[in-house]
């Protein structure tokens, strides 16, 4: 069985309380934080433990805080990203819901080394449920001490604050999560400058995810050396998968990094295989924005070796052969699923929720949605394919804010891979309007 | 080396700025062909830019302390420049190859009326595409389209052809109180509008029109009455309580069709002008002139601006040669 860390008293009846969470040896990282570390102790300790960023990008938590601009009489702020958005992904909605106590103790603890006096939540505004929880379970620690003036007899004030989106994806980008916050259209913002010298209302600001928040506490508790021994090289830890699609047993699951991808799937301890005795045919590795792989190039990278749940063995092969844990929305697909349809449909949404700021993304969006919509309905062209790849490609990298990336990766790889698939889409133009394609001609694609 | 300014090169061309300047006005400070077209950026408005994408260069050295490239193409209005940063635009492939597929996108849903649009002759996005777009269009579906409004009784809006910019959200925001129009809506469908068509009545208004790049906001006083390049740029100024008064009048003929702020080389304004001097004063009378604008003769409005040719000496002599000379010059005339 698995180190769970975070999810480790999921099952205790009453954890959402603060009583139960308590007795279960909650909130003694910020005693623990507070009395006997002091703020650069917490930030050697992340340091120490390799965290990374579980938002998507990975980048070192422990390097971010460090980059924290500290000018006299500013205040800091902390903001912690809940606008979990990205297709795929659900575990930071399952953490606030059934353990919010983890989110509010992390974020003390991280606002105490980062110095921060106010700190907000920023939910996406769709989880009204989530919304409550956290305002319960804030309402909670303030009444036992843990949070407003004082914590602990320290003399250290705190006050969190949660703040409802309006469910906009791209308010899940940090500088357009800055924008929202302050009131403003969530317009990502123009780096440099970035959060860390100026950020909310320009002060110096540290934006994470939840689960990079919450994972601050066990690092607290265990000690980052402790943390950094599981997992594998610079991936440390663990890590939530939200597991979905075509699988036996979806759900969230906490891994240790370093997993190999054929044991998460097919283990009865986790995803238990495919659903209905079908084949594997592709996996989207981290939520809807990362490259889309076939089931040979996830379960074995391109040399051979077996593909492992960390973010270096995902991502080896580059863009070529490999893809990204990103944000760890894992969504396996079985041989009934149409890849044209799938990539239609991220593309859609990644149309629908382009702010409209800079041109690449506004315009070549809806381009390639309209496109993929054609060759789905029978009506595409042998010169669609690399229309797309070409527009896809003038996107990339053009844009503001990663959102550009985010659309053109999935139709990128998804022609890369399965080319055959939109051939026979655009050939076959009434027969694949009454059935799929089946699975992938790997054979084909390993020459390629 | 001189006193506290940074040496930056950009397509291999030396330049000395200030710190803190971008490698827009570094690029713009050399002149020439090095300079990165803008169609969102402007350098009076603060904050704009980096929103169109045309003007992305490839950073092939960081600065002299990390000489690193840097990992993306880089909006160029909208990044400083570094001591010893070496800057490619023309001289990249990579560059001019990212221009094409962005200025594509910009026109992928234009309209492309030029021949019915008040700004073909000076508009930013047409001379982007006669430079840097393609010959054919690989988009075939329907392009976006809105309504035509009227915001106030003197400007159109007209939305389809907005390339949004941003430019006139931000006049309204800086230059003039209580701004009533913004963006609404997100993504390909989000829309430069007034807030329940609310009418935009401010002093200096106007200034929108001239900051647009495109004819989305035009002159309503202007609106189809000519072709501006059959119209004449004339220099001019007066007493104006209100602005600097420095102006461009549009002459067909002895009339002034319409009055605009005066354009430097980069197309930016160089004063901001009221909506007195700019719809209401449009008499010789109301104006001293400076005298003929000077166009570029890349220009297609510089087409215009040459007197006509006087009758040789000897049709002076022959009186059918003058009859049909007579008919020639009021073609001529009719059709300017």
């Amino acid at each position: 069985m698995t180190r769970q860390l975070l999810l480790e008293h999921i099952n205790v009846p009453g954890i959402n309380t603060f009583e139960v969470y308590r007795r279960m040896g909650g909130y003694s990282a910020v005693e623990k934080a507070i009395k006997t570390m002091g703020p650069e102790g917490v930030l050697e300790e992340v340091k120490t433990s390799g965290l990374r960023g579980r938002g998507g990008a990975g980048f070192p938590t422990g390097m971010k805080w460090s980059f924290l601009a500290k000018p006299e009489g500013v205040p800091r702020y902390l903001v912690c990203n809940a606008d979990e958005s990205e297709p795929g992904t659900f575990k930071d909605r399952y953490l606030m819901t059934y353990i919010p106590h983890l989110l509010i103790e992390g974020m003390i603890v991280s606002s105490f080394a980062l110095g921060a006096h106010t700190s907000y939540i920023y939910v996406r505004g769709e989880m009204m449920q989530q919304i409550r929880i956290l305002e319960q379970a804030i309402a909670e620690a303030k009444a036992n001490g843990f949070l407003g003036k004082n914590i602990l007899g320290s003399g250290y004030d705190l006050e969190v604050y949660v703040h409802p989106g309006a469910g906009a994806y791209i308010c899940g980008e940090e500088t357009a999560l800055l924008e929202s916050l302050e009131g403003k259209r969530g317009n990502p913002r123009i780096k440099p400058p970035f959060p860390a010298v100026s950020g909310l209302y320009n002060c110096p600001t540290v934006v994470n995810n939840v689960e990079t928040i919450a994972a601050t506490v066990s690092i607290i508790n265990d000690g980052g050396a402790e943390y950094a021994k599981i997992g594998i090289g610079r991936s440390t830890g663990t890590k939530l998968i939200s597991a979905g699609g075509n699988l036996n047993k979806p759900g969230v699951y906490e891994i240790e990094l370093g997993l190999p991808v054929e044991e998460f799937i097919y283990s009865d301890e986790y995803c238990g295989g495919i659903a209905n005795g079908k084949q594997l045919k592709a996996v989207v590795a981290g939520g809807s924005s990362v490259p889309i792989l076939p089931a040979n190039l996830i379960l074995k990278t391109i040399e051979g070796a077996p593909r492992l749940m960390s973010y270096e063995s995902l991502a080896e092969g580059g863009f070529v052969s490999g893809t990204m844990l990103g944000s760890g929305g894992f969504i396996a697909f079985d041989e009934d699923q149409c890849i044209v349809r799938n990539t239609w449909n991220f593309t859609r949404f990644y149309h629908h929720e382009s702010c409209g700021q800079c041109s690449p993304c506004r315009e070549g969006t809806g381009w390639m949605e309209k496109v993929l919509f054609s060759i789905e309905n029978g009506q595409g062209r042998s010169s669609d394919m690399d229309l797309l790849v070409n527009v896809a490609k003038n996107i990339e990298g053009n844009t503001i804010c990663p959102l550009g990336d985010a659309a053109a990766w999935p139709v990128a790889s998804a022609i890369r891979h399965f080319r055959d698939e939109f051939e026979w889409h655009v050939n076959n133009p009434v027969e694949s309007q009454s059935r799929n394609y089946g699975l992938a001609n790997y054979a084909i694609m390993a020459n390629s | 080396m001189s006193e506290g300014k940074i040496k930056v090169s950009i397509d291999g061309i030396l330049v000395e700025v200030e710190p803190g300047t971008t490698i827009m006005n570094a690029a713009r400070q050399i002149g020439g062909d090095v300079v990165p077209p803008a169609m969102c950026y402007y350098s009076s408005l603060e904050g704009s830019g980096g929103k169109c994408r045309t003007c992305l260069v490839k950073v092939s050295k960081g600065s002299e302390k990390d000489p690193r490239p840097m990992p993306k193409l880089v909006a160029s209005c909208r990044t400083g420049v570094m001591d010893g940063m070496e800057v490619q635009n023309i001289t990249s492939p990579e560059v001019l190859e990212a221009r094409k597929g962005i200025v594509e996108f910009l026109l992928i849903n234009h309209p492309l009326d030029c021949p019915v649009c008040d700004q073909a002759g000076e508009c930013d996005l047409q001379n982007l595409s006669y430079k840097h777009g393609i010959e054919e269009t690989r988009y075939n579906f329907d392009r976006r389209t809105f309504e035509k409004i009227d915001i106030g009784d003197k400007i159109k809006l007209h939305m389809t052809r907005c390339i949004l910019c941003y430019r006139c959200v931000m006049v309204a925001d800086q230059l003039t109180d209580k701004r009533v129009h913004g963006v609404l809506g997100r993504g390909d469908v989000s829309e430069i509008s007034t807030y329940i068509s609310n009418a935009v009545d401010n002093d200096f208004s106007g200034n929108m029109i001239d900051v647009c790049p495109v004819g989305a906001l035009t002159d309503r006083t202007f609106r189809f009455k000519n072709r501006v390049w059959f119209t004449k740029p004339v220099e001019a100024h007066r007493d104006c309580p209100t602005c600097s008064g420095k102006v461009t009048l549009w002459y067909k003929g002895e009339e002034v069709l319409r009055v605009t702020g005066r354009k430097d080389e980069f197309g930016e304004l160089e004063e901001f002008i009221c909506n007195d001097c700019r719809f209401d004063k449009k008499a010789t009378s109301d104006w001293v002139i400076d005298g003929p604008r000077s166009v570029k003769n890349t220009s297609v409005i510089s087409s215009n601006h040459y007197e006509l040719p006087a009758p040789p000496p000897v049709i002076k002599e022959n009186l059918k040669l003058q009859t049909e000379n007579k008919k020639q010059l009021e073609r001529a005339e009719k059709l300017k």
